[in-house]
């Protein structure tokens, strides 16, 4: 069989009507992005780095859409909707301290390069180094000595889909202590050496003493692990924990949990007591995909995407960390919180 | 060993028994259109596929801001359901002997979900088009690697098979070059990846009705029997075509059975054994880093490096095949991947390590890809040619992913060093079981059912 007349028509027509759509699509697409970067509502800016730096404050990433969207940026904690101090550095995920910061950073691109850029008491950027894939979290222990990053390594092959994280803890010195995946790990009692084992999203507690998450797929379980820097050991603590966050008075830990949800990618922010073990569901019922910040002892933060075509900006939202009233947001136009308090 | 073919027609052996018999035996160079319509069509399908593949994991961490556990989740069922589905879509095309449609149902669910990506937003949907996807895939395999089969004269067979993959790997190249080009053409932030999805649907219908309309609809079956019918028809006074089908031979119906028959036996032994003891290139890439020898960000690059080796050799080594015999060229690729492990799992070498290592990965994806689905359309009757290709290939994605697995727990417990070694001695016995299984070192190889393979032995 030959390629009829009629058929080369009809195969000819569809293939012109396709490209011409995506064409147009195409077109259609980039004129309304440039037209919603230029009416995007302009958020307060402030050039003022050093008055911000003296107070409390938010540091965070900004999702603004123009010219500052993915930029470092700083607000006063006294004011989170007011003017912003913008940097010039691009994160895709921020954390900070009094005394210095991490800023994970995503150049794009056919070979696409992350990093990790620590930043100093002014969020001036000092040295960089190379990592391994997608950026997914950032933390920094209290008195800013231990830094922890975790990224996903994913599609290693064309057979293999599943996913792997890394999540490496190094000094403030520059020293890179090791892969968490290293450190000798024990769940529900026994040895955790299922290969498909992996963690992320650690919180520091002291300058030994973290929590982070543990996981396997195959077994569809995950973990609060407790571990310890001196010893190279983790224990698990409790399930169905996930992106642990310590409270600043260390007595509780705030994580994203599945709550009896079986959809995949649901998660509710709860808060875990540690002397009593008991477990609070705070009051925000979307699903968070974040590693929770402290505002205070009493309540926790986290960005959440607006919806729709809009997801690409997201806020930061604060709920009460007891279980009581309602979330509103905290520093709209925003992500990746960390509050320093000078 | 001469492994003869129960309801082979004479025919078969030389002159070729689709619509390629009106371009005779003479047309060596002739590539049959049909081949190169589902070349299109694979072309065309990657780009589709793999432009979103390469912005995916972006897009659910970036723009709908989930961690990207999604793609593990699927995973573990995913392996299980396509080795089922394949299968089905091997049995089904053959049972229906539309090998046609069951590939354009294929393709068709898997455009389909490029038109959910439009809409689809979190975790639950977004996995679900990826698993529907994988699952047309599955499907289609099978039957348009019998339509290659079909329409390809048997002396071309490997050449052909190589010709489909190079076009298919061309695809997957282009695909992530065009959403990368798109995604910086917008500004940062609002991302091009709805018009990546556009246009991934757009590739997707072009490829789908590139298959509907411009590639024949052949009919391994009817066609097998059509060329028994003329052969018996040939020795009676025939005066028309009215007339030969008077003494048409009822079609065969495919039988589990074809696929255990002796031949096809020893192939699916010999895939198993070699693909047991087969690491992703995925580790390969992971030792040759382990080695220091490449600095992460280059990861993607060896990908790159290795398709771009299979892409320029899937055809000189498919026409390899069909010269000298494609088991032993089959087998010859596994010797290159032993290559692959020694200089990978034990240092070998540096950037010439890596350069070799990347291009005999390639040549033996090139050796052994379309040569399995070559070999195995020839090693059961015709029609259950589409089972017999979607039992190879399913052999070998569940040999390959348990090897993945076994070799990730070898590395964890005993080191790099070790776990390359075992694999390597495995690689080794399982080469020589391959081998002997499939005579590929005598002079008559086990696909010999053409004369065109003794050529290159004496």
């Amino acid at each position: 069989m030959t390629l009829s007349r009629n058929r080369l028509i009809v195969l000819v027509l569809i293939c012109v009507l396709a490209v011409a759509g995506a064409a147009a699509y195409f077109a259609y697409a980039k004129s309304s992005a440039e037209a919603q970067m230029a009416g995007a509502p302009a958020v307060p800016q402030t050039a003022d780095l050093d008055s911000m730096l003296t107070q409390d404050r938010v540091v965070f990433r900004s999702t603004a859409l123009g010219d500052t969207y993915g930029k470092l940026s700083v607000v006063a904690l006294a004011d989170p909707s007011g003017g912003r101090a913008v940097l010039d550095s691009s994160c895709e995920r921020v954390y900070a301290t009094a005394t210095n910061g991490v800023c994970i950073t995503a150049d794009r691109g056919i070979v696409a390069k992350y990093g990790i850029t620590e930043l100093n008491a002014r969020l001036a950027p000092q040295n960089s180094s190379e990592l391994t894939g997608l950026p997914s979290r950032a933390r920094i222990s209290e008195d800013g000595s231990l830094i922890a990053t975790t990224t996903f390594v994913t599609g290693h092959s064309y057979a293999e889909s599943s996913f792997a994280t890394e999540t490496i803890l190094r000094r403030d010195t520059g020293e890179v202590i090791g892969n968490i995946e290293d450190f000798a790990a024990t769940v529900d009692g026994g040895p955790f050496t299922v290969t498909d084992r992996n963690y992320w999203g650690v919180t520091f507690v002291d300058d030994d003493t973290f929590y982070a998450t543990g996981a396997s797929t195959s077994l569809g379980k995950t973990w609060l692990m407790k571990g310890s820097i001196s010893a190279r050991t983790m224990t698990s603590v409790r399930t169905d924990a996930e992106c642990p966050s310590i409270s600043p008075d260390g007595t509780r830990v705030a994580y994203k949990s599945r709550q009896g949800n079986s959809a995949p990618g649901q998660w509710r922010v709860a808060v875990y007591d540690l002397a009593t073990g008991k477990e609070t569901v705070v009051a925000e019922t979307r699903s968070v995909d974040d590693q929770v910040e402290w505002l205070d002892n009493s309540t926790v933060l986290y960005a959440l995407p607006r919806d729709g075509t809009a997801a690409t900006t997201s806020d930061v939202w604060q709920v009460p960390a007891d279980g009581s009233g309602e979330p509103t947001v905290l520093v709209p136009q925003a992500s990746s919180p960390a509050v320093v308090r000078s | 060993m001469y492994i003869t073919l129960r309801g082979t027609p004479k025919g078969e052996t030389g002159a070729p028994t689709s619509d390629a018999t009106s371009h005779g035996r003479s047309g060596k160079a002739r590539i049959a259109p049909a081949v190169i319509g589902l070349g299109t069509v694979s072309l065309l399908t990657d780009i589709s596929s793999e432009s979103v593949a390469a912005i995916l994991p972006l897009y659910i961490t970036v723009v709908v801001g989930l961690g990207p556990l999604a793609f593990g989740f699927i995973d573990g069922i995913y392996q299980g359901i396509s080795a089922v589905v394949r299968i089905a879509g091997g049995r089904w095309a053959d049972r229906s002997d539309r090998p046609k449609w069951v590939a354009f149902a294929g393709y068709a669910l898997s455009a389909v979900t490029r038109f959910g990506l439009l809409i689809a937003s979190g975790f639950w949907a977004i996995t679900s088009v990826v698993a529907v996807d994988r699952l047309g895939k599955g499907l289609r395999t099978g039957p348009r690697d019998s339509l290659i089969a079909t329409a390809s004269e048997p002396e071309h067979l490997g050449r052909n098979f190589g010709v489909h993959r190079a076009m298919d790997t061309t695809g997957a190249l282009i695909g992530p070059l065009i959403a990368f080009a798109i995604l910086a053409m917008f500004p940062v932030g609002l991302g091009g990846y709805q018009t990546i999805f556009v246009f991934s649907c757009a590739f997707a219908v072009m490829g789908v009705a590139m298959l509907a309309l411009a590639v024949p609809d052949l009919h391994p079956n009817k066609m097998n029997s059509a060329a028994i019918t003329t052969e018996a028809a040939a020795t009676q006074p025939a005066t028309s075509k009215a007339a030969t089908s008077k003494v048409k031979v009822a079609p065969v119906r495919p039988k589990w059975s074809d696929l255990t028959k002796p031949g096809m036996r020893r192939l699916l032994i010999a895939a198993g054994l070699l693909s047991l003891v087969t690491i992703g290139d995925g580790f390969i890439y992971l030792a040759l880093q382990d080695g220091g020898q490449i600095p992460a960000t280059y990861f993607p690059l060896l990908f790159v490096g290795t398709n771009l080796a299979y892409l320029l050799l899937a055809i000189p080594m498919g026409k390899l095949a069909d010269r000298v015999g494609r088991a032993r060229v089959f087998v010859a690729g596994y010797v290159l991947l032993l290559g692959c492990y020694a200089i990978a799992g034990f240092h070998l070498a540096g950037l010439v390590g890596l350069f070799a290592v990347l291009l005999m990965l390639g040549t033996f994806y090139a050796a052994t890809d379309g040569v399995l689905a070559a070999l195995a359309s020839r090693l059961v009757p015709m029609e259950s040619r589409a089972s017999g290709i979607s039992a190879a290939q399913t052999v070998v994605a569940l040999a390959r992913f348990g090897a993945s697995v076994g070799f990730g727990l070898l590395w964890q417990f005993t080191g790099l060093s070790t776990a390359m070694l075992v694999m390597s001695l495995g690689l080794v016995v399982a080469i020589g079981v391959a081998a002997a299984l499939l005579h590929a070192r005598t002079t008559r190889p086990l696909d010999e059912s053409t004369d065109a393979g003794l050529t290159g032995t004496s």
